[in-house]
């Protein structure tokens, strides 16, 4: 699903030049569920969003889904972004004068969908995820696993080949955490391909497999046996 | 621009957003109204300066003697200049052709008018029958002076409707009625009505010879009017007017013995040349109308540009996200540019509504000479919408560019 091979991405502040990513090679295959982990400055954001096409990497190619990343226009971007990804970010980042549909239902209009089909469709994520009853709440109206909630509808709801997620439970309690996590968990089990981005241990044990990023280099990749978030509950 | 899904979008982000909305409508309706009012102002000057004009015909002609006030071929100044019936004979045949109507005009101010118990004191002209067409006077009732009349010196009368109301009440019967005028008796043979109101209506016509005959007038006149005949354009009309007053003054002054620079001994009045004055001037007035209206609105417009970058910038991890959702620089672009459009027209139809509804129940009420049913026509009305959308468009270039450019990565980092 994902190939990646000697990416190297540098940050420019001024004269310094900051070596993030010193050649990471990196694949994963359909329905794997893996978490990224390294300490804070490690890298792996930027990993995360050079997957996520929301930045270019300086060298080294990028295959998602056969296709080749490469050249990226805005335009272009956004339609990848569109059809092959779906974002969880750590605060949420639903619009907030938006309802909880019309939140999940975003990513559908900007595909094009009418509105009717839209609705339906995102009213039958928010089901999914267990908030149907809280549709028409705005975000502020939500707690924060409800939120998080909203925005995993929302990301699944343009059905992308891969879900990113950097830090989903950075900003949950443990038990919401959890909750969180049980529900990437069950999404996995439908075969969709998930990376999480993480520096929470426990967390990491409830992927399939964990990478570990040390100075912009992999220095540890292991298949782990997976613990199921519910028993934690 | 006809995207539903982008109305709805749209709709669905004023509505969420009220009060910013509101606000940022505020300046550009408030230019519109501004604008309306001055244009609407603009126009019932020129309707005023219309009416006052409307008296008599648009291309009247008036010939005024006066007095001298330059010595020439060894004749004093301040010797009052007298007009005879030849001028008017003169005049009228060497330019035959030219005119359209003309009349001499023999006065009496303040003559003594009674009917039985009623009197006052009016106006009495003594005319030629042209005079109805260059005083712009209707029948109310009867008829106007004849040639007959001239002829004989028959003594009738046509009273102004003023005169007739006052002398006859709400009476019918006027027609045939004698009334003296300094104690000697005029039928009458009709009554009249003039546009220019009041003033005109409280005079009474006579035929000119009857006048000068009994009221011992000899060979003297008042003054002179004309028409000349009607131009197919404007420019052809002043050209035309302008030759014969030149012509009918460089006659008068050599009759009487003027010199060539002294203007206050025949004074020859065209309407045509004061009305392309006031025109002129009303034109520049409106343009200073319009300059000031359209500065509002630019003061409008760079209000909302600015309200709209606040937005864009308020609104950045927003726009990051849409990014991040697959939103397209374009309709990033169409949205900004879309809600700003939306905002500046539909607040500037309100301040035109607005304007339009206060004209139309002020305008009325307004009671000055110089102001008259203020009121702006389609138009213009529908020029200040085209200028709305464009207004619209200007306000929201920089922002929605602006919001093009948000890098969604940049919009998304957690601080
Ligand atoms: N846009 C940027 N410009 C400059 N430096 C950056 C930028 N983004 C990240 N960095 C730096 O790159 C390093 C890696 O950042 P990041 O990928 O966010 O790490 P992590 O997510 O593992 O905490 C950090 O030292 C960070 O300061
Ligand atoms: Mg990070």
């Amino acid at each position: 699903m994902i190939t990646i091979k000697d990416l190297h991405k540098s940050y420019k502040t001024g004269n310094n030049s900051l070596h993030v990513l010193k050649g990471i090679n990196f694949n994963v295959s359909e329905g794997e569920l893996v978490s990224i982990m390294g300490s804070s400055g490690s890298g792996k954001s930027t990993l995360l969003n050079i997957l996520g096409m929301l930045d270019e990497a300086d060298t080294g190619s990028y295959t998602l889904d056969g296709v080749a990343i490469k050249n990226l226009n805005e335009k272009i971007a956004a339609r990848y972004r569109n059809k092959f990804l779906g974002f969880i970010f750590q605060s949420f980042n639903l619009i907030n004068y938006k309802s909880a549909l019309d939140n999940v239902a975003l990513p559908l209009y900007y595909q094009g969908m009418k509105r009717g089909e839209r609705m339906d469709r995102a009213k039958a994520y928010l089901e999914k995820v267990g908030l149907a009853q809280w549709m028409d709440h705005l975000p502020n109206q939500l707690s924060g696993g409800q939120k998080q909630r909203v925005a995993i509808a929302r990301a699944l709801a343009s059905d992308p080949k891969v879900l990113l997620a950097d830090e989903p439970t950075g900003a949950l309690d443990t038990k919401t955490s959890y909750e969180v996590m049980d529900l990437i968990q069950q999404i996995n089990d439908e075969g969709r391909t998930i990376l999480i981005v993480t520096h929470e241990p426990d967390i990491a044990q409830m992927t399939k497999r964990i990478v570990n990023l040390k100075d912009g280099l992999i220095i540890d990749d292991t298949k782990v046996n997976q613990v199921r978030a519910l028993q934690n509950v | 621009m006809f995207d539903l899904e982008r109305w709805q979008e749209v709709f669905e982000t004023i509505s969420k957003n009220k009060l910013r909305t509101f606000l940022t409508g505020l300046s550009v309706a408030s230019g519109i109204f501004i604008l309306v009012i001055l244009l609407g102002i603009g126009e019932g000057m020129k309707n005023g300066i219309e009416r006052e004009f409307q008296g008599d015909a648009a291309n009247a002609i008036y010939v005024y003697p006066g007095v001298t006030t330059k010595e020439y071929k060894g004749l004093n100044p301040g010797r009052r200049i007298q007009l005879k019936n030849d001028d008017f004979e003169y005049t009228s045949a060497e330019n035959k052709s030219a005119l359209e109507f003309k009349s001499s005009v023999y006065r009496i101010y303040g003559g003594l008018l009674t009917y039985e118990n009623e009197s006052g004191s009016y106006s009495v002209e003594g005319v030629y029958p042209d005079y109805q067409f260059l005083e712009n006077a209707s029948m109310v009732t009867g008829r106007f002076l004849n040639y007959k009349d001239i002829e004989e010196s028959t003594k009738i009368v046509v009273l102004g409707n003023r005169v007739k109301m006052d002398l006859f009440k709400d009476s019918k019967d006027v027609l045939g009625e004698y009334v003296e005028i300094s104690g000697i008796k005029f039928q009458v043979v009709g009554v009249y009505t003039d546009p220019g109101g009041e003033r005109e209506e409280s005079r009474v016509f006579v035929p000119i010879t009857t006048a000068q005959k009994v009221f011992s007038g000899g060979n003297n006149i008042n003054s002179l009017s004309f028409t000349l005949e009607p131009k197919d354009t404007y420019e052809e009309a002043l050209l035309a007017s302008n030759n014969f007053t030149n012509k009918v003054e460089t006659y008068l002054k050599g009759k009487h013995t003027i010199a060539p620079g002294d203007n206050s001994a025949v004074r020859v009045n065209s309407r045509l040349e004061n009305t392309k004055r006031f025109y002129d001037l009303i034109g520049m007035i409106k343009m200073f109308f319009w300059g000031v209206g359209i500065c509002t609105i630019i003061a409008g417009v760079v209000g909302v540009s600015n309200i709209m970058l606040i937005i864009v910038k308020e609104r950045t991890r927003e726009i990051g996200v849409r990014k991040a959702l697959g939103a397209q620089p374009l309709s990033i672009i169409g949205m900004v540019l879309h809600e700003s459009i939306f905002v500046t027209s539909f607040a500037g139809l309100t301040g035109l509504i607005m304007g339009l509804v206060l004209l139309d129940f002020v305008g009325p009420m307004i009671q000055t000479d110089f102001i008259y049913n203020p009121t702006v026509n389609f138009k213009v009305a529908l020029s200040t919408v085209v200028i709305l959308i464009v207004a619209g468009a200007i306000a929201g270039f920089f922002p929605s560019y602006r919001a093009a450019r948000i890098k969604p990565i940049i919009a998304l980092r957690d601080e």
